[in-house]
């Protein structure tokens, strides 16, 4: 098993900069994903771990040892890409056996192999098959069996399921997830897709525009994003622009007032305001919301209602009290990240009710509770 | 009565254009085949006869002259020799032309239409010095070099598309498995490649086949080609010897015709190209 370690990466392409100065470490049989929208660089360092793209500069490391000057036939990574993985003119089982013919396996060996990889990846009767006589998820899982077989001491997996239906898709993820508890591999996993990020990965790399901008795991990069994009981008996150009023000593959103967390913030400073939906309580004493619409989604409702001054906000609540449409409500913020300078500043808490309950039952003061005033992670 | 009798009418009328379009065409294609047939089959063909009286006499003729035998003897042995060189030289030229990037590709890729865009003729001669000067004047090599001229451009073009279609994925997941460059290429990018490949080589060889202008400058009077033979018998002999040699001319291309369309028609292949 094996400690990837990626040291001041950067790639450009033309006048593009793909990845800028990436440091980031993947622990032992650890899986890591690489999250962030299209051209953020996840795929572009996943093609620098495998040897497909060469680094300008900057050092790729394996249990210690370089392999950035290495082409891709002497890395011990193994890649499933996103799509055309499979030789069409070899059969599954030669697809699989490939890689072991080519390090001269005894024959028996190599059958045997590929029997136990296919078993692995539940397709025991395949291996006499063409590609084009698969499905594509049964096409991506002997991908994942010719990765494996090998013993990689990295497995990297390029959006190896996006191209999938959705049921198929979050099938998969967890078939891989338990495959790498399995094995125990240290996995790289890029993604486009949060909910697949959230739910596979026991670390996130949260990339934008060639950056990392938070390496965490998926709770706390829900609950404390470092930066107003991680904040955006992971979960649903309403973002509001405020500004601090020195004289009430409060960070002012449209018709909300928040205590100011910092006193010696200027007075009129621009900050963002960022606020889950399940952290916007409905309440009779908040700020005035005329509701636009209820939405079903399940278990809970989210609600999409118009604050005057900020516009549009989701709310999330129980269906105990469903608001009608068009109805005008009371909502106030029990819990937000103000964003200054790009870093964030708790103010209030979470008081996401226990199922069932329902929330007007909570503290009926229009102010939220008095600020932490904690910078997080003590930056 | 007629309202009801009109739309039957028009019908009939509709598929009587379709059938006489259809026979048009038909005989506009084999037509021209028939007679061919019919007359390399005749014997003596007079006057008020619909049909000549059937003779093998011809063949017999034609097999028989030693003049063709010789010019078969050649054609099959430069063109396979023409094809089989375009290809060597040609098939890493097209992987480059599709995978690299290099100054002026696109440039030289266009140059292989040269040879096409000016009248042949006047190219083949200023090559019939050059080829005087080297003494490859009536020699083997100098027919083979003359239908290379032929044979370059489907070699260039058609694989370069066949390799450009081939998802790079497909060739960095072997090198992924282990595969150094080179056996990537014979054993993942050249099997995928194959049925593109096949077809350019099929044009190659028709190309090559087929040549008789460059071939008549360079070749003669020892190194004469089938095609280049035909002239000789069509000015020489009567009709039917014509019709029997260009069936016999046109019998390699049919054969590998039937053999491409069998080969390519194999199923794992559609695959390669798209998912």
């Amino acid at each position: 098993m094996a400690r990837l370690e990626l040291v001041g990466l950067n790639k450009r392409f033309g006048a593009h900069t793909a990845v800028r100065d990436l440091t980031l470490e993947v622990r032992d049989g650890e899986l890591m994903c690489l999250l962030g929208p299209s051209g953020c660089g996840k795929t572009t360092t996943l093609r620098m771990i495998g040897g497909f793209e060469t680094p300008d500069a900057g050092d790729i490391r394996i249990d210690g040892r370089s392999v950035t000057a290495l082409p891709p036939e002497r890395r011990p990574t193994a890649m499933v890409f996103q799509r055309y993985n499979l030789w069409p003119h070899m059969t599954v089982e030669g697809n699989i056996a490939f890689g072991l013919r080519l390090r001269r396996r005894p024959r028996a060996q190599i059958d045997a192999k590929v029997r136990d990889v296919l078993a692995l990846v539940g397709l025991p009767d395949v291996g006499g098959k063409y590609p084009h006589q698969l499905s594509g998820g049964q096409q991506q899982r002997v991908a994942v069996a010719r990765a494996l077989v090998l013993e990689p001491q990295l497995l990297l997996l390029d959006e190896p399921f996006s191209n999938l239906d959705a049921r198929l898709r979050v099938h998969m993820r967890e078939e891989v997830k338990q495959l790498q508890r399995e094995i125990g591999i240290t996995t790289v996993f890029v993604t486009h897709d949060q909910e697949e990020a959230l739910t596979i990965a026991d670390r996130i790399t949260v990339m934008h525009d060639g950056v990392a901008e938070q390496v965490d795991t998926p709770s706390s990069l829900y609950a404390n994003p470092r930066t107003l994009f991680v904040a955006d981008f992971i979960g649903t996150m309403n973002v509001m622009p405020a500004r601090v009023h020195r004289a009430d000593g409060a960070v002012a959103a449209g018709p909300w007032r928040l205590p100011l967390p910092d006193p010696s913030w200027p007075d009129g400073t621009e900050v963002s305001l960022a606020v889950r939906p399940e952290d916007l309580i409905i309440d009779p004493a908040g700020a005035a919301a005329h509701v636009r619409r209820v939405m079903n989604l399940g278990h809970y409702l989210q609600v999409l209602a118009d604050v005057p001054g900020v516009g549009a906000v989701r709310l999330f609540t129980d269906k105990d009290t469903p608001p009608g449409e068009g109805q005008e409500i009371g909502v106030r913020i029990a819990r937000a990240l103000v964003f200054k300078d790009g870093r964030p500043v708790e103010v209030g808490r979470t008081e996401r009710p226990a199922a069932g309950s329902a929330p007007a039952t909570i503290q009926s003061t229009a102010a939220p509770a008095a600020p932490r005033g904690t910078d997080l992670d003590g930056r | 009565m007629t309202g009801v009798l009109w739309p039957w009418a028009a019908a009939v009328f509709r598929r009587a254009v379709g059938a006489a379009a259809l026979l048009a065409l038909a005989s506009f294609i084999l037509g021209p085949l028939l007679t061919l047939l019919v007359w390399a089959f005749a014997g003596t063909w007079l006057f008020p006869n619909l049909l000549p009286e059937f003779s093998l006499r011809w063949w017999a003729f034609v097999l028989g002259n030693a003049d063709v035998g010789k010019a078969i003897r050649m054609s099959l042995l430069s063109a396979p020799t023409a094809t089989l060189i375009s290809a060597v030289i040609c098939i890493p030229a097209a992987y480059a032309f599709a995978r690299l990037e290099f100054p002026a590709r696109r440039a030289l890729l266009l140059s292989f239409l040269s040879a096409n865009a000016f009248p042949k003729i006047g190219l083949y001669v200023s090559i019939a010095t050059l080829l005087y000067r080297l003494d490859l004047m009536d020699t083997f090599t100098g027919v083979v070099l003359i239908q290379l001229v032929n044979t370059l451009l489907f070699m260039i073009w058609i694989p370069t598309g066949t390799f450009r279609g081939i998802n790079r994925n497909l060739e960095e997941a072997a090198r992924d498995a282990g595969a150094g460059p080179l056996r990537t290429f014979f054993q993942i990018t050249l099997p995928i490649a194959l049925p593109g490949i096949m077809v350019a080589g099929l044009f190659a060889f028709i190309a090559a086949f087929d040549e008789a202008q460059g071939t008549l400058i360079v070749g003669t009077p020892n190194h004469m080609t089938m095609p280049v033979l035909m002239y000789n018998l069509v000015l020489s002999y009567p009709q039917p010897v014509g019709a029997v040699f260009s069936i016999l001319l046109s019998l390699p291309s049919l054969v590998l015709l039937l053999f491409a369309q069998r080969y390519l028609r194999a199923g794992y292949l559609a695959a390669g190209y798209s998912l």
